[in-house]
């Protein structure tokens, strides 16, 4: 590169950079490395025998395979795809690091034994554990979509109605704060003893906790993001005519908004952190119940495998908020 | 910007010449705030009549409790003593025929310059039957492009531009300006000021200004109150007898500015 810095300095003919750059152009390198340890793990896992049978080596080998070839076809194609060109070349080194990831996992875990079933799984273990439960996990992701849905709503719901009168009122302060500081840092789960008294049932039971987890931080980031509102607001609204009503649901609300989704996304996280819990509570399906069991019989490739399934669910409900949010807060470009 | 050559009409020109313009009494005023336990005073036994239509100015030195004194007229806050009447009715709560504007435009920043302005006919449940008035208030003040603008996407002088606009959809009988002009750049200033005076003529409000500047003072209004430092107390009183528009070199004036800056100490 330092021949670069030469020639443009001496303000000699630039030809021969411009050639190459023309090059990188057409071939798209990372593609041909990312399609070559893609290729890898494919051969990896049909050339080697497992110590310990999984099933499935050759569907996993089929899939990277496939993943190799398509990343050798976009090595020469990628320049002409448009608005996916951008993304493709951003996630380069990434294609690249997961095929030599995907590779090595397979070497010690299912070729050469370093780390041993039952502990361990290699990606096609994995795999195995979809194709052969698919039913049983499609099932158990409803429940836990029902249950996680229900519990999230009412505890968002009715933390950020506690939250905005946490805020607006001096006299629910006065009462509330203590006690919301008090229970806060409990984790959820400790109620449970509880919960098994108050609930006629151990469904609504998980639901609590479910919402118990989300509702608190949604409760207090409200109760600082009302209590926070710039007071100038609320003269400008009271010298318009407002009554209260209308200084909570037009000013208080959207002012604090943007404290609102730093709960919500906390919220977001702890409600999926205390589902595996709330599912020990006498459920018969659900991704939390279905870890225990496998947990129980050291089933621990279904374990990661339903892992891996509740972790993508929870970035996609993490990406979407995201959406929401950026819909919402628009007016907040250009602040700060 | 095309917008600072529009010169403000009137609302509605068919109620102009102070009709329904307001006449304030402030009787024996004084105000104290409660500090940690310490009572500051800050404004001591305060007279002044306002008559309908008249457009004054207060002037004094800097947290001498000028401000204090609009909110107190706006009734935003009550006065620890002494009773401020507007056309002869106790003050006791603040009321849209009153309104203040402050030195930052304070527009809501989640809503659209049109909401903002919409905001006092929203909030006294209006908005349906008035929706019009909200876009000839945007007319007025020359921002009918930015209806549809975030408070972000505005200068400084089309954000108090709306906050003029969200005040005078309203046909407040009386006009607090707290330092409204106050962190405008001296160009958009001066055009804001031209603008005002045109406004206040012929929309026949009462106005008080609370202001830095004696020359803003003197080039607006007819008659410019001197307050001293706090606790503020009505220190002097000029008439400016000089008709509309002003020069800021009419020699009258500049005999006024410096005998108004002797009296706040400043002389030259």
């Amino acid at each position: 590169m330092s021949n670069v810095g030469q020639t443009l300095d001496a303000g000699a003919g630039t030809s021969s950079p411009l050639r190459l750059r023309g090059f990188q152009q057409a071939v798209w390198t990372n593609g041909l490395l990312a399609a070559a340890a893609w290729a890898a793990a494919a051969l990896v896992t049909v050339g080697l025998p497992d110590v310990v049978p999984w099933g499935s080596a050759g569907l996993f080998a089929a899939i990277t395979a496939s993943g190799a070839a398509i990343l050798f076809v976009l090595s020469f194609v990628v320049h002409r795809l448009g608005r996916f060109t951008a993304g493709a070349l951003y996630y380069g080194p990434w294609l690249i690091a997961l095929g030599v990831w995907l590779a090595l996992w397979e070497l010690t875990t299912a070729k050469f034994g370093w780390l041993p079933k039952p502990f361990f799984s290699p990606p096609h273990g994995l795999l195995n554990v979809y194709v052969a439960e698919a039913p049983r996990l499609l099932i158990c992701i409803g429940y836990t979509m029902r249950l996680w849905s229900l519990g999230f709503a009412a505890g968002v719901a009715v933390g950020y109605a506690l939250g905005v009168a946490l805020g607006w009122s001096k006299s629910f302060s006065y009462w509330g704060m203590p006690v919301l500081k008090l229970i806060g840092p409990v984790p959820a789960t400790a109620w449970i003893p509880c919960t098994f008294y108050f609930f006629p049932t151990t469904f609504a039971a998980s639901v609590f906790i479910v919402a118990l987890a989300s509702g608190i931080p949604v409760m207090i980031l409200t109760a600082s993001g009302v209590g926070s509102v710039n007071r100038s607001y609320y003269d400008v609204g009271r010298n318009l005519g407002a009554d209260d009503w209308y200084l909570i649901s037009k000013i208080a609300a959207p002012a604090s908004l943007p404290h609102v989704f730093v709960g919500l996304f906390m919220g977001l996280y702890y409600s999926f952190a205390v589902l595996v819990v709330a599912e020990m509570l006498g459920a018969k399906y659900g991704l939390g119940w279905y870890i225990q069991f496998q947990t129980a019989y050291s089933g621990y490739a279904n374990v990661y495998a339903t892992l891996i399934i509740m972790s993508l669910i929870c970035a996609g409900l993490v990406k979407l908020l995201f959406v929401v949010r950026d819909r919402l807060l628009s007016w907040q470009k250009g602040f700060i | 910007m095309a917008a600072s050559a529009t010169v403000l009409r009137p609302l509605h020109p068919a109620r102009s010449g102070g009709s329904q313009s307001v006449a304030i009494g402030i009787r024996g005023v004084s105000h104290a705030f409660d500090l940690a336990g310490t009572q500051l005073p800050v404004l001591d036994s305060i007279d002044l009549s306002v008559a309908a239509g008249e457009f004054i100015a207060l002037l004094g030195p800097s947290g001498c409790g000028k401000s204090t004194l609009l909110r107190l007229v706006s009734g935003l806050e009550q006065p620890t003593a002494g009773s401020i009447t507007a056309d002869g009715s106790r003050i006791d709560r603040p009321d849209p025929s009153r309104i203040l504007v402050f030195q930052d435009p304070t527009l809501f920043p989640w809503a659209t310059v049109w909401n903002n302005v919409a905001t006092g006919l929203d909030a006294r449940g209006v908005l349906k039957q008035e929706r019009r008035r909200v876009d000839s208030a945007l007319d007025l003040v020359g921002l009918h492009g930015f209806a549809n603008a975030y408070p972000h996407q505005l200068s400084g002088g089309m954000a108090q531009r709306a906050a003029l606009a969200r005040a005078l959809v309203n046909d407040p009988g009386l006009l607090l300006l707290d330092e409204p002009l106050g962190k405008l750049d001296s160009l958009t200033r001066l055009s804001l000021q031209t603008e005002l005076v045109s406004l206040w003529r012929t929309a026949g409000f009462t106005a008080i200004l609370v202001t830095h500047d004696v020359e803003e003072a003197l080039l607006l209004t007819s008659r410019v109150i001197v307050l001293s430092e706090r606790p503020a107390r009505i220190k002097a009183e000029f008439r400016v007898e000089r008709p509309y528009p002003r020069h800021r070199d009419d020699p009258e004036l500049v005999a006024l500015r410096r005998q108004i800056l002797a009296t706040l100490g400043l002389a030259t």
